[in-house]
C-alpha cells in the first residue's frame, strides 16, 4: 500500500515536471518562443539573464519546487530501477537510505543557491 | 506448499533490457528508462554546477569550460533525451491511468488487441517529441542569431 503511494506521486511528480521543466526548457533551449524571461541580448543562460530571473521570487520559488520534485521523481525511478534486479533486503534498505540523504543534501545544496542568488540578484537590483 | 524462493524469477538487467516479442512499446519502454537515467544524471550534476553561481561562477557561459562545443552537444542530447521522456511519458501516464487502453471487450476471433488503440498515441507522442526537438534544435544550432 505505501509503495502504491510513492509510485502514485512519482506519476504525479512527473505531470508536474512536465510543465515546470517544460516551462524551462522553453526559457533557455527554445528562446525564440518568448525573450520575457530573458530581456538582455545574447543567450538566454547568460549571466545578466540569469541574474533577471535570480532575482524574481516567481523563479526561486520554482527553482525550489522543481528541485524537490524532480529529486524526488529521478530518485524514485532509479530505486524502482534497482529494485527490479531481485536485490537481497539488506541492499534495498541501504539503496533507499542513500538515495534519500543524496535527495536531501543536494535539495539543502540547491534551495541554499537559489535563496542566496535572489538575494545577490536583488542587491545588485538595487545597488 | 512449497517455499517461495526470493530468486526464482532472477533475469537481472537482461529482465529490462531485453526487448523479447513485446513490440515496439516495450522498447519505447526501455528507451524511455535509458533516457531517464541520463537525465537523472545529468540533473545531479546540473544542481552541482548552477549552484556555484551563488559564489559568483557561472562555468556555462561564454569562454568558461562548459561552454565548449562538446558539452553543447552532450546538452544538445539531454535536451532530446527530455523530450522523449516527456512525451513518453505523457502517454504512459494516460495508459496507466487506463484512458488509451479502449474499452473491455468480448474476446471473439479475430481478436482484437489494445495495442490497436495505444499505437496510435505512441506515433501522436513521438510526432510531437520530435516537433519540440526540432525547436530546440534551431536555438543550439544557432539558426536566426
Amino acid at each position: 500500500m505505501r509503495e502504491t503511494k510513492y509510485w502514485t506521486w512519482h506519476m504525479t511528480a512527473g505531470v508536474v515536471i512536465l510543465f515546470l521543466l517544460g516551462l524551462h526548457m522553453l526559457i533557455m533551449h527554445v528562446g525564440g518562443v518568448s525573450t520575457s524571461f530573458a530581456p538582455y541580448s545574447g543567450e538566454a543562460t547568460s549571466k545578466a539573464n540569469s541574474l533577471f530571473r535570480d532575482s524574481k521570487l516567481f523563479f526561486t520559488v520554482t527553482y525550489i519546487f522543481l528541485l524537490g520534485i524532480a529529486l524526488y521523481h529521478g530518485l524514485y525511478g532509479l530505486r524502482t530501477i534497482l529494485f527490479e534486479l531481485t536485490l537481497k533486503p539488506v541492499v534495498e534498505k541501504s539503496i533507499t537510505f542513500v538515495l534519500t540523504i543524496t535527495g536531501l543534501g543536494l535539495f539543502v545544496l540547491g534551495t541554499w543557491a537559489a535563496i542566496a542568488t535572489h538575494a545577490i540578484a536583488l542587491s545588485g537590483a538595487r545597488g | 506448499m512449497a517455499e517461495m524462493k526470493r530468486h526464482d524469477n532472477r533475469l537481472g538487467l537482461w529482465g529490462w533490457l531485453g526487448g523479447g516479442r513485446w513490440g515496439v512499446e516495450r522498447h519505447a519502454y526501455i528507451l524511455h528508462r535509458l533516457t531517464g537515467l541520463a537525465i537523472l544524471l545529468y540533473f545531479l550534476m546540473h544542481i552541482v554546477v548552477t549552484s556555484l553561481r551563488a559564489s559568483g561562477k557561472y562555468m556555462w557561459i561564454e569562454g568558461h569550460v562548459l561552454h565548449q562545443p562538446v558539452f553543447r552537444f552532450g546538452e544538445y542530447l539531454v535536451f532530446a533525451a527530455f523530450a522523449y521522456h516527456a512525451f513518453n511519458g505523457i502517454r504512459l501516464v494516460l495508459v496507466e491511468l487506463g484512458l488509451a487502453v479502449g474499452k473491455p471487450i468480448e474476446p471473439i476471433y479475430p481478436y482484437k488487441t489494445s495495442l490497436n488503440v495505444q499505437r496510435p498515441l505512441l506515433i501522436s507522442m513521438m510526432v510531437l517529441a520530435g516537433i519540440f526537438l526540432l525547436l530546440g534544435s534551431f536555438e543550439f544550432l544557432g539558426v536566426g542569431k
